[in-house]
């Protein structure tokens, strides 16, 4: 009976496999597989057409103004919050989810905002809230003078590191 | 820089455990848009990582010199990056393409090194390991620290595929105290060892990786994984004995627990001991009844019982196993049905999903989905996972490009108001700005006049060029009154001629003395002028970039918007014939599955109703013979006593008959708890469901 149990098993299995290789074959998978990697290929390159189209209507190159945000501490501090301001209105004001916050965290910059400016000066203010490592929120405020001229314009406010200043930013122009 | 990421994937022909690479961390940025991209990648939105960073590459390759970009220090980085996130977004065929483009160029040995591993890695994944030996063989000189015990595993995983088992053996000893890849190196190890006919060998590697310690889940399973193959191993060389030891290592929260404690009932049995084949029978029992382990070990349960002779037992549990089956089957009928529905692939993309990294995992919990806990074998296969992923990219792109197509309608709108702000207002700003251009230009000649005459002077000494206006009228008077009086020789005295003498000394005595510090002034009043004319010049080409702005705000967008959407809408069409048949092959593959579930399960059922009907016949048998020695008991008694033959048809008291089979069924209870020291608590559940048990079957037996 214990071979018959194993044997009843056996069968079942090969004779269900056989059914199944005859309906999806692995180059069905495959021929769909390259389709979609085709089609992928083909709406990044729009997308890049798209992009470009997009930018030139919205941002012209003479007024275009973008502002990043960084970690500099890799571990530590945990962001929360970040609102940027130009000429006392508000930008941009993002919560931070985990996902963005780890991203971060391994180096990556996020562009917080894309906009337009006139060329000359203007003053950014940039608050953040933050967690140091044993859980403590503070805020911080600074701001910085935009100095905008003909061409594309592009901050970027580090949070923390050893460059930065009093409230814990630091900016750079690109 | 990379790192091996812990997600393992067993390979389901060679047993080959293999790890992923992807890019862990952002170098120190010289683009801020690649640090953009990267934003995106860490976040696994790989669409928006590689479109990003291919604009940025694109930018960069067009530029005149791109060697004098700073992004020129990153830029192998930056290739190997798109590469990297191409493969993570499915994209092998250009991923491949991309590194090959660095493999054949001229850069730096090391870099070449580099890439070649990474496209040898691409076409192992893709099940290619001969092209990916191939490719390692064009690897020179040494890899990159960070890449040494990377390129070596990769060396010995090909080779394993190619069945040099030898060659395989040879690298992985030689990493084989290496802190990377901890687990993984011993357990390939030990399969090539066994593959290569090394049986103890690799039964030693494999005894060693299950016996690791280590809180990792990757290793822990690996662990797990190692003592099942060895136990299966022992059992096929049948050695029952030792195949248990392995199955005990085996945890009973793992991936692979039900295996293990199906096969260590088989172990059991391959013993004769069919009452320790059901300690761990018992406890499957009571797990999730989708699972295959727990559905045979629903006929092995009471098989055992059979062979123990409790065909009571027996018989309640084929029953049960049968009652489970049937609806069992009725739910496989329902997710069939509910598959060809369509619920499954809406389940799929499910905006839930998005947010939930696990997604695929966590179907299963899913209420709209019962079908996935059947189909978690299938679910974790690569073809499927891979049409299941396929298909959830292809929706997100084909939203991608309805907020494309909606987004070009609102930049039409928007083109068309401005041009109706603009072209009413141009032709005015045009004419004031030509009058304003002309004024401009005379201004700038003047300029450009004064600043050739400051140069001149620096060359050959002109003290009569920067004499004041006041200077310039003086000389001329005394000019004219020598003219005059050339005419007029009898006013001509010499007293006049010897006075304007002094007077013309005076003027170039006043010229030529005062010429260095007008010289100063004249350059410091140049330098103003600048001032001015630069800030002029500044707001000149505002201006005409702001005119030619708003006039290439809305000119030369129709053609190109026109263009764009005919190719969107091309693409959606694609897309949307991809969806279909993606659609297709996976509802095809989860049916044949449940199909497969079904039919094994309808097997089972009609298994166990024949081995009920032999358990009722068995026991009745048992009861007869039972009464039959009571009967011949009783006859032999009644022939000692009274000394007469003993009779042949004694009708049967059913009340007397059930004793025996309580005192049977009394004497099982010690057997099934009759169990080893480590699933002591599962021994106590198991007991006491068997002293549940015991009543009925009595029951059952008597009836």
């Amino acid at each position: 009976m214990f071979k018959l149990i194993r044997g009843l098993l056996a069968a079942t299995l090969l004779a269900s496999s056989a059914v199944h290789a005859a309906d999806v074959t692995k180059e069905q998978i495959k021929g769909l597989d390259e389709q979609v990697q085709d089609i992928k290929k083909d709406v990044i390159n729009l997308t890049a057409d798209l992009l470009q189209l997009e930018e030139k209507l919205l941002y012209p190159s003479n007024s275009q103004f973008a502002i990043f945000v960084s970690l500099a501490e890799k571990d530590g501090l945990r962001l929360d919050a970040v609102q940027i301001k130009l000429e006392n209105k508000v930008l941009a004001h993002h919560l931070y989810t985990f996902r963005e916050l780890e991203a971060m965290q391994k180096g990556g910059v996020q562009k917080i905002y894309t906009g337009n400016v006139k060329t000359g000066e203007h003053k950014l203010e940039i608050s953040y809230a933050a967690r140091s490592s044993g859980g403590d929120v503070s805020r911080h405020t600074d701001s910085y003078t935009l100095k905008k001229g003909v061409g594309p314009k592009f901050v970027e406010i580090k949070i923390g590191g050893p460059g930065a200043n009093s409230q814990g930013l630091e900016f750079k122009d690109w | 820089m990379f790192r091996k990421l812990a997600i393992i994937l067993f390979s389901l022909y060679s047993g080959i455990v293999s790890a992923e690479n992807t890019i862990d961390e952002a170098p120190d940025l010289t683009d801020i848009f690649y640090g953009e991209s990267l934003f995106y990648a860490f976040q696994e939105k790989h669409f928006d990582a590689i479109s990003k960073l291919d604009a940025e590459l694109g930018q960069f390759y067009n530029l005149d010199d791109p060697t004098l970009d700073p992004f020129t220090q990153q830029i192998n980085h930056a290739e190997f990056s798109v590469g990297s996130f191409e493969l993570a977004y499915r994209m092998h065929q250009r991923a491949g393409r991309a590194i090959r483009a660095v493999l054949e160029s001229n850069l730096d040995q090391t870099i070449r090194n580099e890439a070649a591993y990474r496209l040898a890695k691409i076409l192992y994944q893709k099940n290619q390991p001969v092209n990916a030996l191939d490719i390692l063989l064009k690897i020179k000189g040494d890899m990159a620290e960070d890449l040494r015990v990377d390129e070596i595993y990769l060396r010995a995983q090909v080779y394993i595929s190619t069945g040099d088992f030898n060659k395989a053996i040879q690298l992985l000893k030689s990493i084989e105290n290496e802190e990377k890849y901890e687990g993984y190196i011993l357990y390939n190890l030990g399969i090539a060892h066994i593959q290569n006919a090394e049986e103890k060998k690799g039964i030693a590697a494999l005894d060693k990786v299950g016996k690791m310690s280590s809180s990792e889940k990757g290793v822990l399973a690996l662990k797990d994984k190692a003592n099942l193959t060895l136990a299966n191993r022992m059992l096929e060389n049948g050695s029952p004995q030792l195949a248990k030891q392995y199955f005990s290592r085996v945890r009973l929260n793992g991936p692979f627990a039900n295996r293990a404690l199906l096969g260590s009932g088989w172990a059991n049995v391959s013993l004769g001991n069919f009452k320790k084949a059901l300690v761990p029978w018992r406890i499957l029992h009571e797990r999730g009844v989708t699972n295959e382990a727990v559905q045979e070990s629903m006929l092995a349960v009471p098989y055992a019982y059979g062979q123990l002779n409790y065909f009571g037992q027996a018989a309640l549990a084929y029953g049960k196993a049968m009652d489970n089956f049937g609806s069992e089957i009725d739910r496989l009928e329902m997710s069939i049905k509910s598959v060809r529905e369509g619920k499954f692939i809406k389940a799929i993309v499910d905006k839930e999903g998005e947010r939930d990294k696990n997604w695929l995992h966590n179907l299963r919990y899913r209420p709209e989905t019962p079908e996935t806990r059947y189909i978690m074998s299938l679910m974790a296969s690569n073809d499927f996972q891979q049409s299941l992923h396929n298909y959830r990219d292809m929706d997100e792109l084909k939203n991608r490009l309805e907020y494309w197509l909606s987004s070009l309608d609102v930049y039409v709108e928007l083109i068309e108001l401005r041009r109706r702000y603009y072209e009413p207002l141009l032709p005015v700003v045009e004419k004031q700005f030509k009058k304003l251009d002309a004024r401009i230009r005379l201004r700038m000649e003047q300029r450009e006049r004064l600043d050739q005459r400051l140069k001149a002077i620096v060359i050959s000494r002109r003290p009569d060029y920067l004499a004041t206006a006041a200077e310039r009228g003086y000389k001329d008077k005394l000019d004219r009154i020598e003219l005059y009086l050339s005419k007029r020789p009898g006013q001509y005295t010499s007293e006049v001629k010897a006075r304007i003498s002094r007077l013309k000394g005076v003027l170039h005595w006043q010229i030529n003395n005062a010429y260095d510090e007008r010289l100063t002034n004249a350059y410091k009043q140049m330098k103003q002028l600048d001032v001015y004319i630069d800030k002029l010049n500044e707001t000149y080409q505002s201006f005409v970039r702001t005119r030619q702005a708003a006039t290439q705000s809305y000119e030369g967008y129709g053609i190109p918007i026109r263009q764009l959407k005919t190719k969107i809408q091309a693409r959606q069409q694609k897309i949307k014939g991809i969806m279909a048949r993606q659609a297709k092959l996976i509802e095809t593959m989860a049916v044949n599955e449940l199909e497969r579930r079904r039919n094994q399960l309808e097997e089972y059922q009609i298994k166990a109703r024949f081995a009920l009907a032999e358990s009722y016949d068995r026991a009745t048998k048992k009861q007869e013979k039972v009464e039959e020695e009571r009967i011949r008991k009783q006859q032999e008694e009644e022939k000692a006593l009274k000394g007469v033959a003993p009779l042949e048809d004694t009708p049967v008291d059913n009340q007397q008959g059930e004793a025996p089979n309580k005192e049977a069924a009394n004497k099982q209870q010690p057997a099934i708890e009759n169990k080893t020291e480590e699933n002591k608590t599962e021994e106590n559940k198991s007991g006491k469901n068997e002293a549940d048990n015991t009543t009925p079957e009595v029951e059952g037996e008597a009836q």
